[in-house]
């Protein structure tokens, strides 16, 4: 069902045009790259923050109130390019093991910001302007870290076709995952 | 009569015959790691070095000295840039014949020194002035920096597409 409607949206016009276009594809991939030192660039030292890492002399509450607007402006700009990116090949990169695992931990990281701000940020006034905070806030930092670190890589992997769902056998685990045993491959 | 090889031309195909050039080269993962690895640091380079400029346009930590931020943040800097000068050298070597015909490379590695040499001499000390404030001069050093960097990052990002 997905598969078909994602073959479709691949064959629709726009779609088409957006693949084989020469500079339309690499300028948006260059914009999508470049944005990530904005996004995951701030996001980074706000986690550094709250780990206690870095920035011990400057309140968390400074980080959140006046670096993090730019942190989510340079995200809306990450999900537009990637979302035209997705468009130019629905097909291929729903199937693409690294684009379901980027996914996997998008999820983690959005219950993550979920979970910060809506408990662990509440007592903030406690804790802004310790070096370092509470234990859970650094939990949240690292988890953050890490997270944003595996979107980066697996992000970045998913250029390389080597889990492609044509090119078999692969190990029965990668075809479940990449969703290649659900009749998607032509 | 052979024809004669530009003495540069040779130097990257000797680059290319190094052994950590070669085994990159062959590994079917290696050049994949190492180019994710190079990104994070782009993430750790670009934030740090984003945060301070922002700053000093008068924007993101306008409540903290210009002086402190800039402090805190340059050791995140300089493992952002070890961490890709470290990385970026094995992925050059790998493929060094590429980058020699590429002009997207020589953008950027010639953009490079400037930006470094800009970030650790001019504007590092432009913010070791205790109680620097906002000003034309601060915004100018901020949108070089941005600019320089940019054209690294950008030319750097467009090899692969050469």
């Amino acid at each position: 069902m997905i598969e078909r409607f994602l073959g479709w949206l691949g064959e629709t016009p726009w779609s088409v045009a957006l693949l084989e276009s020469l500079y339309a594809w690499p300028l948006i991939e260059t914009s999508h790259v470049l944005t990530l030192a904005l996004f995951a660039g701030t996001a980074i030292m706000l986690d550094l923050r709250l780990t206690g890492l870095g920035f011990r002399d400057v309140p968390v509450s400074a980080f959140v109130d006046r670096v993090l607007p730019w942190t989510r402006a340079a995200f809306a700009l990450m999900a537009i390019t990637g979302l035209l990116l997705f468009y130019s090949d629905p097909l291929k990169y729903y199937q693409n093991l690294f684009f379901r695992v980027k996914a996997t931990f998008l999820v983690v990281a959005g219950i993550n910001i979920g979970f910060f701000h809506a408990r662990t940020h509440r007592t903030i006034a406690d804790w802004d302007d310790w070096p370092v905070p509470p234990r859970a806030v650094r939990i949240a930092g690292a988890v953050s870290l890490l997270a944003w670190s595996a979107i980066v890589v697996s992000g970045r992997l998913v250029a390389y076709n080597w889990f492609e769902c044509e090119i078999q056998p692969q190990p029965a685990f990668v075809n479940w995952f990449a969703g290649c045993s659900s009749g998607g491959a032509p | 009569m052979t024809e004669e090889i530009p003495r540069l031309e040779a130097l990257f195909i000797w680059f290319e015959d190094t052994a950590v050039g070669a085994a990159v080269r062959e590994s079917v993962w290696a050049f994949a790691v190492i180019e994710s690895v190079h990104l994070l640091g782009l993430c750790l380079l670009g934030g740090s070095i984003l945060l301070v400029d922002l700053r000093l346009l008068g924007f993101g930590l306008t409540r903290q000295p210009i002086a402190g931020v800039a402090a805190a943040a340059r050791r995140w800097t300089v493992l952002g840039l070890s961490i890709m000068v470290a990385t970026g050298i094995p992925l050059m070597l790998s493929e060094a014949l590429k980058t020699y015909y590429s002009t997207a490379f020589w953008v950027k590695i010639t953009t490079l020194p400037f930006a470094i040499a800009f970030t650790f001499l001019v504007r590092e000390r432009m913010t070791r002035e205790p109680s620097l404030t906002v000003s034309f001069r601060t915004r100018i050093v901020a949108a070089v920096s941005v600019a320089l960097w940019f054209t690294v990052a950008a030319g750097g990002r467009w090899i692969g597409f050469s």
